[in-house]
């Protein structure tokens, strides 16, 4: 431990962000035409006084439609990967903190001791205001591996564990993609539930 | 029955920002108030994006020449490398750079400090770590300005710099500063890590075998990323 070197400590992202790390394109994480029921979702991303945070980035990282990340540390070689799918997404949200993804719903994967984890989404949120990003996660509605899922059900308080949960709001068959609804409180009585990693 | 993951190293007290941090205003209506979920890392979270074999994008070293003409400002080269706590080379990751110009202007609608656009400078680059993690940009030395903090706040010149590593825990969102910079002392965002060693981190050291004669100032500055806990073993 004392010869380890100190990592570099994380800074805000501040206002001007987009300059860099705006990249459009990457709200989709289904251009390279990846196997998987096709998804979107929507959200916003509010303050502490519920006013939206027009100058955040959402960052995602998931497992593809099997349940495999694409990363050579994921060595369940019993599902396939898939060569169109990266896995990684980001959005900066518009004027009125919305922000939107279009991907496929990953499967699940394993978690510790083998215990499985529904499906879900990693992900990291940078704003101005934030010195260093919070992690957190989205689960899907309806998912029944959700109840034995080992963060959900860690999470004792029905209202704070829900904040993990995008709400199915419809689209799927014909109507094209099925779509979430997930919104992040950064600070209140809605808090989202953020994760210490 | 794969055996779990090796997780990450936590950060030690003190070595990272806090969520809130009352002097930097910003963090005041954003900073979560419930304490953060502690959770064990799976293969969710030692996973990550890989940027090798150029899937996102050209590299774009060279900020000097994006443009018809070259940019105001001192020409400055900023070396390094990215390590793990280890001290071993991340390779294949990609780092993000953004500044503002010479002036103290972002070419960015929000930024509307009353000092100079420069035609000849966008601010923006990105390029991916060689095998011996080492990175290398080519641009001018970005101005302070002011922010309205606080009355007569002005924030010490910095480069953003954005680098993701091995894992999706290792992501870093940083700033780099200069050495000698007297803001330094009065910038809450600089300050608001509390430990002195880590702060020191932040800041790039100026490097005359870096710099080119007749041409550019060589900055060296190293960005370390979260380890693992212990060396994971190969599987059997």
């Amino acid at each position: 431990m004392a010869d380890k070197l100190i990592p570099t400590p994380s800074q805000t992202v501040g206002p001007f962000f987009s300059l860099g790390l705006d990249r459009p394109e990457w709200n989709d994480l289904t251009r390279g035409n990846p196997q998987g029921e096709r998804i979107v979702i929507e959200g916003r991303v509010v303050d502490g006084d519920g006013a939206p945070v027009p100058d955040a980035l959402i960052e995602m990282w998931q497992a593809n439609a099997a349940g495999r990340y694409a990363h050579p540390d994921d060595r369940q070689t019993d599902k396939p990967l898939d060569p169109n799918f990266r896995g990684f997404g980001r959005c900066a949200t518009d004027g009125e903190g919305r922000f939107r993804f279009t991907t496929v719903k990953p499967g699940p994967v394993p978690g510790r001791g083998n215990r499985l984890q529904a499906p879900h989404i990693n992900v990291l949120l940078f704003s101005r205001g934030l010195l260093i990003h919070l992690h957190t996660r989205i689960y899907f509605e309806g998912e029944a591996a959700n109840a034995a899922d080992p963060l959900l059900s860690s999470i004792e308080d029905a209202k704070v564990r829900n904040t993990l949960v995008a709400r199915r709001e419809g689209g799927g068959q014909a109507g094209g993609p099925v779509r979430y609804r997930w919104d992040i409180v950064m600070q209140g009585d809605n808090e989202t539930a953020f994760l210490e990693l | 029955m794969a055996s779990d993951p090796l997780p990450y190293q936590r950060p030690r007290p003190g070595t990272q920002p806090p969520a809130l941090y009352p002097d930097y205003a910003s963090t005041q209506k954003r900073a979560p108030k419930r304490a953060p979920i502690r959770f064990e890392h799976t293969l969710s979270e030692m996973t990550g994006p890989s940027f090798d074999k150029g899937w996102g994008g050209p590299d774009s070293a060279d900020l000097t020449r994006q443009h018809k003409g070259a940019p105001i400002g001192e020409r400055m080269i900023l070396q390094g490398r990215v390590l793990d706590e280890d001290g071993r080379p991340v390779a294949g990751t990609l780092v993000e750079l953004w500044q503002c110009n010479a002036a103290g202007r972002y070419h960015h609608s929000v930024d509307q400090h009353d000092a100079p656009l420069d035609p000849n400078f966008t601010g923006a680059g990105q390029v991916v770590t060689n095998a011996a993690g080492e990175y290398r940009f080519l641009t001018v030395k970005p101005g302070a300005y002011p922010w309205r903090n606080s009355p007569n706040a002005w924030r010490p010149a910095h480069l953003h710099l954005a680098v993701f590593g091995p894992a999706f825990v290792t992501r870093l969102n940083t700033q780099m500063y200069f050495p000698g910079d007297p803001l330094l002392a009065l910038d809450p965002i600089f300050q608001s890590t509390a430990d002195a060693e880590a702060r020191e981190r932040l800041i790039a050291q100026y490097d005359p075998a870096l710099s080119e004669p007749e041409w550019a100032l060589g900055y060296r500055w190293d960005m370390v990323l979260r380890g693992r806990v212990a060396t994971p073993l190969d599987p059997a």
